[in-house]
């Protein structure tokens, strides 16, 4: 015999989770507003009590990008983070690979020689990608100790001091940016999560994230938000102009039904090209579904043993 | 010298960086730009987006061909057939600028009558000299028409050596030149380093095939009909060059090669200007020098010299040198390109070099003053106007001192010692195995530098040499900090002087090249203080006064615990120069010089270096150290230019004849008729009050022979050279020769390669002759961004080696299936000099070329790794031959022949012999709490 899991919209076991919703709804309120806010009710800058003070983000414009990695070096100089190791990986010029705990900012290489459309025109795609610092950000949502908040820039930003290491966030990041810090050459890490903190340090000093600052082409842009996503459509049009139809920005406004990220992109090519997901998931859309589905799961094997082991007790006394 | 001086009269970088901004269309050849001049690439990156064409020809696709609209692949060594088609589209197609032509290139004069053109004698022109494989430009007759009756005292008079010819292109990076090897040579500190370069003294080329006898003159034709004129020459040398023949030398579509040139010509004439960027791609190359030529052939065919987003970006192949090349480490360069003395009759005296060195006719009139201003900075009260301001005192070259001819010299024992700063040769020199040969016959070696580098520990460390023990050469390695904490100047590629300070103090017992240098010289003079010999009084009087007036203090106010630390600005100030009559009113010092043409003959002053002269003009005015930003956009006040700030070269072309802007989107410098002067943004480079109607009179000489409407003032013509009558020693006109290595035949000419390159032949230099089926694969060499040359200052950095870990060499997936070689698996690179190993990049950005019906495999290799460091790997520059360029030694680099198998060669696989370290630095900021830590030190 095999056991079926019910599932959504699955005959009886769809009326069993619908009557679990009902019951959830009765005993905790209504479901949508006990899950974390959706991006348009995250708290905003001005919250945090102090002066009204502008979300800042990133801008990169891969059209720029001519690969030289100064961000990536720039980042884990000022961050103090350490080299990951030697490894060859084949991956075009791409020796980091990936973000990580200890890579903040990871420029990655795709070539494209000759592939382009019947001119056979070459392209070899370069862009720095990093931390989303999404508006709506998984990683905050999922965090159960409150490590991950919004500072008082509207970036994303993990308190080393309070997270424990539990991860949820590393699950819940659908640009695969958060990570635990994990021994390096033998050396010990506290692994706790880590990212991208949009050089909170170097902002609250008045200064342009070391990233940004050292990027020769301005392929990176730091500013506010509002500033770089109106620079950013008016690139897009002056591209298209040019005749460059490729360009559009990612994360701008919104990706699918993802929300708009913090540092958005300028890309040429689609997303996946670039490792990124045209349709990031938000991990906590449907949330309420699978609490139900989890709730009605319990309820049934619940009942189940009871038949199984109800009667044995009545037999029993 | 080379390319650009032969072209224009200095062989320097025309214009600087920011000035690409302002380009409408970019050539980027022979220069992997975005890659090795990131920070600079910012500049054609600007261009672009204000609606530039950029365009990438090279034998690889490499980062700098992403970024370009258009990228042609070509066949590395097929530089001078692409650029000659370009000249013979323009010609053909009649796209010249015939105002700019007429008026400022010599292509209305006509030459003497017996010259012979390549095209006539099967690749060769007139004058060749097959026993010492040389030309013999007066038996060619290469000179102007008008010019033969100077002939019988030409001898006597002219070295016509394109004065700072040499500079850039001798330099190096650049250039053409003349040394620096950045390929493969390299540096960690500062210094550029000659290879090998000729020596100069008496390789100076005859320059007074140009000047007219003073009653003469030189015979023009403004028609351009004269069949011996310039102009028809040039047709004539080129109308085989057709699109069609390059393509099939440089294997790409003739197609290709017609858009490059539509694209120049559409974007040059009054309204436009382009712009051509090289660097060591075209200089490591037999034909470097005429690549350079060709390069500006066209620039003047299309009036894009000295003008705004005009002109020839010679980029420079590692920091500062283009400073050792100004104030050179050459052997056979004094500062500001004046030639070291050699044992010849015609340097006998001064008297006599300053005749035969100095020019009739344009700015080198003016030797005589550099060159007793020179004397007098070295030998201060002790040269006198009596005793030939111990002329006698200079060291005479008596041969060819130059790295290759040097390490060859040491390899077979005739070197005892060796001081050895900011260069590499270990892992860095062409053929390198033939330089570690060298360095394991020395008796001693000095190493300064700031890593343990490959020439630092050949003796223990060199996977192919033999055991420790067997090596005699006792080894001082002397660290020294890195440039945060010593201060001085670097000179560009824009030959902008940027000075930097000393922000911290040396760790330990790092100390600076400068205290080095110093501190032995001052211990030498103390050695030879009581002698009586004659041959050491000149180190006595040397003056050595570089010492601080007060306690050195550090950027935050503290005093510096280094003793006898010399007062880098000192030598600055030296290099400037003095009044050695007047005083400096405020502090009561002798004046400082405010411009070179303070520089007297009469010893009243002295200049260590005169091209740098007006960089410190007063004792609180530094202007290498000046960072001010203008609404000028020229920005005269970042740092300072030599020649007396002017960040444009030639910019008198920047008008027309009468002195009036091109046009007005490209106006620049121009003659105001109210004022009597050249103004603009950037400083003249001309006579600020020489009227554009300005006629030289009857025997004119100096600078009253450069008419107002002739812009190269280093040409005692004043005109750009479409032909070169002196200067280059493998001809006048540039010729495509195939490399010394190459797997095909010359098609154009029955002369294969360069009649006159140099060859070094030994058991340890053996050459692929053309062609070899054993080494059917083309090999060249780039860099990355990530390391820097042999890898001295980035392959002890984790922080760098993470991104680019291992050396590996690229290859095209129809040669790897070929050879069955696996995409990040091993492959070996054999040439005649050696092997190595290195992981396969296959890659679709090389690619196969059909040529003459064949198909031709190409590889790239990057040249940064060696057996020192935390990443270590074969070395490229051990596949290299020595072959040089006649002009300036170059080697060939760019462009030779290789076998590739799979598989790896592990004997001679090196073992890192640094440990790798996560954190290159790592250190708890002080006095900050654990919150406001770096999160790396948080986190971990």
């Amino acid at each position: 015999m095999t056991f079926k899991l019910p599932i959504v919209g699955d005959g009886v076991a769809a009326q069993l989770l619908e009557r679990t919703r009902e019951m959830a709804v009765e005993v905790i309120g209504d479901l949508p507003n006990a899950f974390p806010p959706r991006w348009t009710e995250v708290p905003q800058p001005a919250d945090h009590g102090g002066d009204a003070r502008q979300i800042m983000g990133f801008f990169t414009d891969t059209t720029l990008c001519i690969g030289c990695k100064a961000c990536e070096v720039a980042c884990k100089q000022w961050n103090q983070l350490p080299a990951e190791g030697m490894n060859f990986t084949g991956y075009s010029y791409d020796n980091t690979a990936r973000l990580s705990a200890t890579t903040w900012r990871h420029v990655a290489f795709k070539e494209k020689i000759g592939e382009d459309d019947a001119a056979g025109i070459s392209r070899w795609l370069m862009m720095s990608d990093v931390c989303k610092h999404c508006q709506s950000a998984p990683c905050q949502h999922a965090c159960p100790t409150g490590a991950i908040i919004y500072n008082e820039f509207g970036d994303v930003y993990v308190q080393g001091d309070i997270c424990n290491g539990c991860g949820y966030c590393v699950v819940a990041c659908p640009f695969g940016v958060i990570e635990r810090s994990d021994h390096v050459a033998g050396i010990p890490a506290d692994g706790h999560a880590h990212k991208c903190t949009l050089c909170y340090d170097r902002q609250a000093e008045g200064m342009t994230p070391a990233c940004a600052k050292s990027c020769p082409t301005a392929s990176i842009q730091f500013g506010s938000v509002d500033d770089l996503r109106a620079k950013a459509r008016q690139r897009v049009n002056e591209l298209r102009e040019r005749g460059n139809d490729k360009a559009y920005l990612y994360g701008c406004d919104s990706v699918g039904d993802y929300g708009p990220l913090n540092s958005f992109f300028l890309l040429e090519d689609h997303p996946n090209e670039y490792n990124l997901p045209e349709n990031p998931p938000q991990p906590f859309d449907g949330q309420g579904k699978r609490y139900a589905a989890s709730l009605a799961v319990g309820a049934g094997l619940a009942m189940v043993a009871a038949m199984i082991f109800g009667g044995g007790g009545r037999r029993g006394r | 010298m080379p390319g650009l001086g032969a072209s224009f009269g200095r062989g320097a970088a025309t214009g600087y960086q920011q000035d690409m901004a302002n380009s409408d269309c970019i050539l980027i050849m022979g220069s992997n730009m975005a890659e090795a001049h990131p920070v600079g690439f910012r500049w054609p990156m600007r261009a672009r987006e204000k609606g530039a064409q950029l365009i990438h020809v090279d034998p690889h696709f490499s980062r700098t061909s992403a970024m370009c609209q258009t990228y042609v692949a070509v066949r590395a060594g097929g530089d001078i057939a692409f650029l000659g088609a370009i000249v013979n589209y323009i010609l053909t197609n009649d796209k010249w600028f015939k105002e700019y032509v007429l008026a400022y290139t010599n292509a209305a004069i006509v030459v003497q009558e017996g010259y012979e053109d390549a095209e006539d004698l099967g690749g060769i022109f007139s004058g060749y000299e097959p026993e010492t494989r040389s030309y013999n430009a007066d038996k060619g007759r290469w000179g102007y028409a008008g010019s033969e009756a100077d002939v019988c005292q030409r001898d006597a008079r002219d070295g016509a050596r394109g004065p700072v010819e040499q500079g850039l292109g001798g330099t190096g990076k650049t250039g053409s030149g003349q040394r620096e090897t950045a390929a493969t040579a390299e540096g960690t500190s500062q210094h550029g380093h000659g290879l090998m370069g000729l020596a100069s003294g008496q390789t100076r080329n005859r320059a007074a095939n140009i000047v007219p006898p003073p009653d003469g003159k030189i015979e023009r034709d403004e028609s351009l009909q004269h069949p011996r004129c310039v102009f028809q020459l040039l047709k004539k040398h080129f109308s085989r060059y057709t699109p069609e023949t390059a393509a099939q030398i440089c294997g790409c579509k003739p197609e290709e090669i017609i858009k490059v040139a539509e694209l120049l010509c559409q974007n040059s004439g009054r309204e436009r200007t382009s712009m051509i960027v090289y660097a060591l791609g075209w200089t490591q190359h037999t034909t470097g020098v005429q690549t350079i030529r060709c390069a500006g052939i066209i620039q003047l065919l299309l009036g894009n010299m000295g003008r705004p987003g005009g002109g020839i970006m010679a980029m420079r192949g590692h920091s500062t040198i283009q400073g050792s090349t100004d104030i050179p480490t050459l052997y056979d360069s004094l500062p500001g390109y004046l030639p070291q003395p050699a044992s010849i009759e015609q340097h006998r005296s001064l008297k006599a070099y300053c005749e035969f060195e100095g020019l009739a006719a344009g700015y080198w009139a003016n030797t005589p003053k550099f060159m007793v201003s020179l004397l007098k900075a070295y030998y201060g009260d002790a040269a006198t106007k009596e005793n030939d301001f111990r002329y006698d005192w200079l060291p005479r070259i008596d041969g060819d001192y130059s790295q290759l001819p040097f390490f060859n010299s040491m390899a077979q024992g005739n070197v005892d010692g060796y001081f050895l700063f900011g260069q590499n040769p270990a892992a860095g020199g062409p053929n390198a195995g033939l330089h570690r040969a060298g360095l394991r016959q020395l008796k001693w070696l000095v190493v300064l530098d700031w890593f343990e580098i490959e020439t630092a520990c050949f003796w223990k460390n060199d996977p192919k040499g033999p055991p420790p023990g067997d090596v005699g050469t006792e080894v001082f390695f002397f660290p020294v900090p890195p440039i945060t904490a010593k201060e001085g100047c670097f000179t560009n590629t824009q030959r902008l002087i940027q000075w930097h300070d000393r922000a911290v103090d040396p760790e330990e017992d790092c100390r600076s090249d400068l205290w080095f240098v110093w501190n032995l010289g001052r211990r030498l003079k103390e050695l030879y203080a009581g002698s009586t010999r004659p041959q050491d009084q000149a180190i006595q009087a040397l003056t050595w006064d570089y010492a601080y007036d007060e306690e050195p203090r550090l950027a935050d106010g503290s005093v510096s615990r280094i003793e006898n630390e010399p007062d880098a600005a000192k030598v600055l100030q030296e290099i400037n120069g003095h009044s050695l009559v007047e005083r400096d009113e405020k502090t009561g010092k002798r004046r400082l010089l405010r411009a070179f043409s303070e520089c007297k003959d009469d010893g009243t002053t002295s200049c260590g270096g005169w091209i740098y002269s007006g960089v410190f003009p007063s004792y609180d005015r530094n202007r290498a150290r000046e960072r001010i930003v203008t609404k000028n956009p020229v920005q005269p006040n970042w740092g300072y230019a030599w020649p007396n700030n002017r960040r444009i070269m030639y910019n008198r072309a920047s008008a027309d004849p009468q002195g009036r802007p091109w046009s007005t989107r490209k106006q620049y410098i121009w003659w105001d008729e109210q004022a009597k002067r050249w103004v603009g943004p950037d400083e003249p480079d001309f006579e600020p009050a020489k009227p554009p109607d300005y006629r030289p009179p009857q025997g004119a000489r100096g600078m009253a022979a450069i008419a107002g409407d002739q812009p190269f003032i280093m040409h005692p013509d004043g005109l750009g050279w479409l032909f070169a009558p002196a200067t280059t020693k493998d001809g006048p006109f540039p010729t495509h020769y195939e490399p010394v290595e190459s797997p095909v035949s010359n098609p154009l000419y029955k002369q294969e390669d360069n009649p006159t390159a140099r060859y070094f032949q030994g058991p340890l230099n053996v050459i692929a002759h053309t062609p070899e089926s054993e080494y059917p694969i083309i090999a060249t060499t780039y860099r990355l961004t990530e390391h820097y040359l042999s890898g001295p200052m980035s392959r002890f950095n984790s922080w760098l080696n993470e991104l680019q870990p291992a050396m590996f060499a690229e290859i095209s997936p129809e040669l790897a299936a070929e050879r069955g070689i696996v995409h990040g698996g091993w492959c070996t690179i054999h040439s005649p000099r050696g092997t190595i190993n290195a992981r396969a990049m296959v890659t679709k950005r090389m690619k196969p070329l059909v040529i003459a019906g064949r198909t031709i495999h190409q590889i790239g290799l990057p040249f940064h790794w060696g057996f020192s460091g935390e990443s270590v790997g074969s070395q490229t520059n051990d596949l290299i031959p020595i072959v040089a360029d006649p002009n300036v030694s170059m080697h060939e680099a760019k462009a030779f022949t290789c076998d590739v198998r799979a598989g790896e060669v592990p004997q001679i696989e090196p073992k890192p012999n640094y440990p790798f370290a996560p954190w290159p630095v790592r250190g708890m900021v002080p006095q900050t709490p654990r919150s406001g830590q770096p999160e790396g030190q948080v986190g971990r």
